[in-house]
């Protein structure tokens, strides 16, 4: 059914949201212009591999018994063994999304170690500073003072440094997956589950006797009630993690998938009503793809802010003290 | 979907990449940047109260000037009027004391002029005496030159005391 010359809109947005071998930044005519990333492959049946992504010539070639399996196949994009068809075992491969997870985490930590040598300097009797390390302290004031010492009213120093991680790990990837031919790292539910696994796990192992016994032993219940509260706490322990997993991840995803879906209505008005048609719906397009950016840069801080809120108020809970 | 399935390397990759990041910024980033923050806020909560500390203790000094102040003028007033009191006492005293002076100056006088009064009296009285003797000496000597004339005021006299007794 697919026109030629039309634009391909799912795959388009597939190729844009999802990961990939090569950092694709744009098509010249025919020529795809990407910059080739390392593969790194554990093979039970050929060992370890190493090597550039360039290797497989775009999906084209199979190199050291490896392959990227072809669109329509069960692992499509993925790479596999030309030998079973199947995954390798472990596939460790900066991808596109990991090169921009450790761009991200590098810039990250250059940023709050920049900012940190600003305050090692200075004494509290400077004034507060300005511009871009001011920008870093409102944050960290805001998140830190409403948010953590708000919830966290003990222990405050234990999680904070977590906290803060979190919040502005989210938002500094969240503002880096809206840059074009970034990475889309938010959205990627690998990124989020791992984040929700250390709210989870530094949630539970920090958990008071107090807490454990309202998740499996609530004695505020009719005794009767208690089992089938325990069995309903000890879900929710997971549920947590997953509502945090699956908020962050989906939000940015549908937010990257509306905006190129918005965006690809300039081609596809272009094949289909060619002339005023298409540019007047090209200036629509456009209009609401600005409106759909910038509701995107405050989606990026609002699911930080969630996620860091949210956190916070599951750590709180896991504070939780009896009151005799 | 594979957009529903985490990737097991992006997965590992992340959970590295992220706990790097959280233990250098644990390290050496949000300990700064929060202990600034709580010190920064420990050290206006403190200037606000010294603040109004200060704003109490000047308060306290003005009020304070203010009593010295008119402490220092009432006591001025006292001064004066004191003052006052003591010129128009040693003036008063001065004035009585020339006047008993003076008065005893005029009593004296007086009483001088009194003696010398006296003095020139019995003076004067003395020499009338004296005087009047000489005459009746004089008169007698003229008048008794005879023997007769001499019996004559002899028998007078002798007449005369009788009649006055």
């Amino acid at each position: 059914m697919k026109e030629a010359g039309q634009l391909d809109v799912t795959a388009m947005i597939f190729d844009h949201v999802g990961d990939s071998y090569y950092w694709h930044l744009t098509d010249i005519g025919e020529t795809s212009v990407s910059a080739p990333l390392p593969v790194l492959v554990y093979s039970k049946l050929t060992g370890w591999h190493a090597f550039s992504s360039s290797r497989f010539h775009h999906g084209h070639e199979a190199y050291e018994g490896l392959a990227i399996a072809p669109e329509g196949s069960a692992h499509a994009g993925k790479i596999i063994e030309v030998a079973t068809g199947e995954r390798p075992l472990f596939d460790f491969s900066v991808t596109k999304n990991v090169a921009g997870l450790l761009i991200a985490s590098v810039l990250l930590c250059l940023m709050v170690i920049g900012a940190a040598r600003w305050y090692k300097r200075r004494d509290v009797t400077a004034p507060a500073p300005k511009g871009f390390i001011g920008t870093v302290e409102m944050m960290v004031n805001f998140i830190y003072t409403d948010v953590i010492k708000e919830n966290i009213p003990e222990n405050t120093a234990r999680y904070t440094p977590y906290l803060l991680t979190a919040f502005f790990f989210i938002f500094f990837t969240n503002l880096l997956g809206l840059i074009p031919g970034s990475a889309n790292l938010t959205g990627n539910i690998a990124v989020t589950v791992s984040l929700a696994l250390f709210t989870f796990v530094i949630t539970n192992i920090f958990g008071t006797k107090a807490y454990w016994q309202e998740v499996f032993w609530n004695k505020a219940l009719p005794a009767w009630l208690r089992p089938l509260m325990a069995v309903i706490e000890f879900i929710s322990l997971f549920t947590k993690p997953f509502s945090l997993t699956i908020r962050l991840f989906a939000n940015i995803l549908a937010g990257h998938c509306a905006l190129l879906g918005v965006l690809s209505v300039v081609f596809l008005t272009a094949v289909s009503m060619p002339g005023a048609g298409n540019y007047s719906m090209s200036v629509v397009s456009v209009l609401l793809a600005i409106f759909l950016d910038m509701l995107e840069v405050l989606v990026a801080f609002i699911q930080a802010f969630v996620f860091t809120m949210l956190s916070s108020i599951y750590i709180s809970l896991s504070q939780a003290h009896h009151h005799e | 979907m594979s957009l529903l399935v985490p990737e097991s390397g992006l997965f590992i990759w992340m959970l590295l990449a992220f706990g790097v990041v959280l233990f250098v910024l644990t390290k050496f980033g949000w300990p700064v940047i929060t202990g600034m923050l709580d010190e920064r806020a420990r050290y206006i909560d403190e200037g606000i109260s010294k603040a109004k500390e200060a704003g109490e203790k000047l308060e306290r000094v003005q009020q304070e000037t203010a009593r010295l102040i008119q402490e220092a003028q009432s006591r001025q007033s006292q001064m004066l009027e004191d003052a006052a009191r003591i010129r128009q006492d040693i003036i008063s005293k001065a004035r009585e004391e020339a006047t008993v002076a003076a008065q005893k100056v005029l009593e004296d006088a007086r009483r001088q002029i009194e003696t010398e009064k006296e003095d020139a009296l019995r003076d004067i009285r003395r020499q009338v005496g004296e005087l009047s003797v000489e005459i009746a000496e004089k008169v007698l000597r003229h008048s008794l030159s005879t023997d007769e004339a001499q019996m004559e005021y002899v028998n007078r006299l002798l007449d005369e005391v009788e009649k006055k007794n």
